[in-house]
């Protein structure tokens, strides 16, 4: 049985929203296939009662003053933007 | 030797002492790369740093002091962004993309009137082993203009390498910096993860990224180290440690230090040249009073599925902002914002990061994410625990960088999984965030460098570097430079 089937694939490209061509679903499949059998490898080890690794470096929270500091100017901030208007961001409609 | 060739430290000499002027050390970098065409930069401040240089001449002229870093050419991988230059990651979605700030080791860098001579190539957002998937084309091994540089900080390495830099910054996830500098010959060191900040460094893997020195000597990988090393507010994971003095600090006695040699690095897939020269390496080690120990790390055949879930999965988040809408590449025609967003992505990343962002979201998405991702952070623990364990036994971990030397450009690109194998001996450092140093053995037969690689504990950047201090005073290493 597959562990990755091309329904799964494209579900998987929605929620990253890549615009997946039907070709690259087939590819994607058949590689994601084989690196998702090699990483089954993980299945073997007795992680019970081990504790995962977010950071390798136990550091803290570490707060600063609650100050205001010099940032971005609103120029600055929108000045790779591919669209803009009237300093904001400018994107597709999104509410009916 | 010409003075592309000379290392940094020489190069501050001569220039204190007037013998040479900074205008020309650059000339002679950029007759190097405009003679030889490597495709290591992907843009050039040819023009500024002429003018650049002309300022530090005439800071000399004026009798100033400078530092061992004043004017001495710094090629900087894509990724880091120098304010109002282009860092484009390799990538068409970041083609236009100017950052309006200067990432923090950039700012250190301008502070010490370092000169920056452009940005270099890479694989595009640093996911790749071999340089061939970045978006402005792959970059040629010095050595062997057929054969890949490595990957992903493939153009830093490659520049540095040739002459067409005298030292680089690149990144490192899983070995970025250390498997191209043993495919092209050079010094490289991937550091303690949080020693260097990352404020600037575009993310690709968060908890792994870590941004690194590249030299054709120790002792410029640790000056450059040494600049660029140390606490940043603006990096909630960089440690808040004193930076030693890493440059003028290299001399130490070997006598009596024990080096680990793990049995599971030296096992199937190591080819048989490069383990032949890797022995003698450390055969030469023993007879200068350095104790071998076998040691094992047992955990190591499960590192290659760890790093790939995990960096992955903090790649599909990371990559989630190039979305069309702050910065980058747009698609030019849409319905909607989910058309505009899913088309922009469709065009705008290549093949390598597409395939681990479906990966990482994959291994993220409801039902699987304790299979895959929770599994794999649990595992990074087992063999954290396995460095802790060996270094209570030895100073430092002896091993190969890479299984191979560098492979022919095409070899491995339809084969993701066999890509991914080539970083099985940088992986691991990577996922236990110990400091690794990558040192060049002198150039084979074949022409084709072999990378010896270091493994120290947290924060022992400064014995790694006298370790490798000592074995380039031994001559174990070689110097020599592709031209």
């Amino acid at each position: 049985m597959e562990i990755i089937t091309e329904e799964e694939v494209r579900h998987v490209a929605r929620l990253a929203r890549l615009a997946l061509s039907e070709e690259e679903v087939k590819k994607f499949q058949r590689q994601l296939e084989k690196i998702l059998e090699y990483v089954a490898k993980l299945r073997e080890l007795n992680l019970e009662g081990v504790e995962p690794t977010t950071h390798v470096i136990p550091v803290v929270n570490r707060l600063r003053e609650d100050r205001g500091k010099e940032s971005l100017s609103k120029e600055e901030a929108l000045s790779n933007a591919p669209n803009t208007e009237k300093g904001h961001f400018r994107v597709p409609k999104v509410i009916e | 030797m010409e003075l592309c060739e000379q290392s940094a430290f020489v190069l501050h000499q001569m220039l204190v002492s007037k013998e040479i002027s900074c205008r020309e050390i650059l000339l002679s970098l950029l007759n190097r790369i405009h003679s030889r065409d490597l495709n290591a930069y992907i843009t050039l401040f040819e023009e500024e740093a002429l003018k650049e240089a002309e300022r530090v001449d005439q800071q000399i002229k004026r009798g100033e002091d400078l530092s061992p870093w004043t004017g001495i050419p710094l090629a900087v991988k894509d990724n880091i962004c120098i304010q109002g230059k282009p860092t484009t990651c390799g990538s068409k979605i970041l083609t236009s993309f100017q950052p309006p700030y200067d990432a923090s080791v950039i700012s250190k860098l301008k502070e010490k009137d370092c000169l920056f001579i452009g940005k270099t190539n890479m694989d595009e957002f640093a996911m790749g082993s071999s340089n061939e998937n970045s978006h402005y084309h792959p970059v040629r091994n010095p050595w062997d203009p057929t054969r890949v540089p490595g990957g992903s900080s493939g153009g830093s390495v490659a520049a540095v390498a040739s002459g067409q830099a005298i030292w680089a910054l690149g990144s490192d996830t899983g070995g970025s910096i250390r498997q191209p500098a043993s495919f092209c010959g050079v010094v490289g060191l991937k550091p303690t993860y949080g020693r260097v900040s990352r404020y600037g460094l575009v993310a690709f893997a968060s908890s792994l990224d870590q941004i690194g020195p590249i030299a054709r000597t120790v002792q410029d990988c640790a000056l450059l180290l040494e600049a660029i090393a140390g606490y940043d507010s603006l990096d909630s994971t960089s440690l808040d440690r004193p930076v030693p003095l890493y440059s003028t600090n290299l001399k130490r006695e070997m006598q009596g230090m024990k080096m680990g040699i793990p049995r599971e690095f030296f096992g199937e897939g190591l080819d048989s040249k490069v383990e032949e020269r890797i022995r003698f390496a450390i055969h030469q080690l023993e007879e200068a009073g350095v104790e071998p120990l076998e040691i094992s790390l047992p955990h190591t055949e499960y590192a290659i599925a760890t790093y790939y879930l995990i960096a992955t999965a903090e790649a599909s988040s990371n990559l989630a902002r190039y979305d069309g809408v702050r910065y980058g590449y747009r698609t030019k025609s849409f319905r909607d914002l989910y058309e505009m967003q899913s088309k922009t992505r469709q065009e705008g990343f290549g093949d390598e990061v597409k395939r681990r962002i479906m990966l990482g979201t994959y291994a993220l998405s409801a039902g699987y994410y304790e299979a895959y991702y929770g599994r794999a952070q649990k595992a990074r623990t087992l063999i954290r625990r396995d460095f802790d364990q060996a270094f209570e036994k030895v100073d430092f971990i002896l091993t190969p960088t890479a299984p191979t030397q560098a492979f022919k450009i095409g070899e491995k690109i339809e084969d993701p999984l066999q890509m991914y194998l080539s970083d099985i001996y940088t992986v691991s450092p990577s996922l236990a965030g110990v400091p690794a140093l990558s040192l060049p053995l002198d150039i084979p037969k074949d022409g084709l460098p072999i990378g010896l690689q270091f493994i120290g504990k947290t924060l022992e950047e400064e014995k790694l570097l006298q370790i490798a201090f000592a074995c380039e005073e031994m001559k174990i290493l070689d110097n020599s430079i592709s031209s």
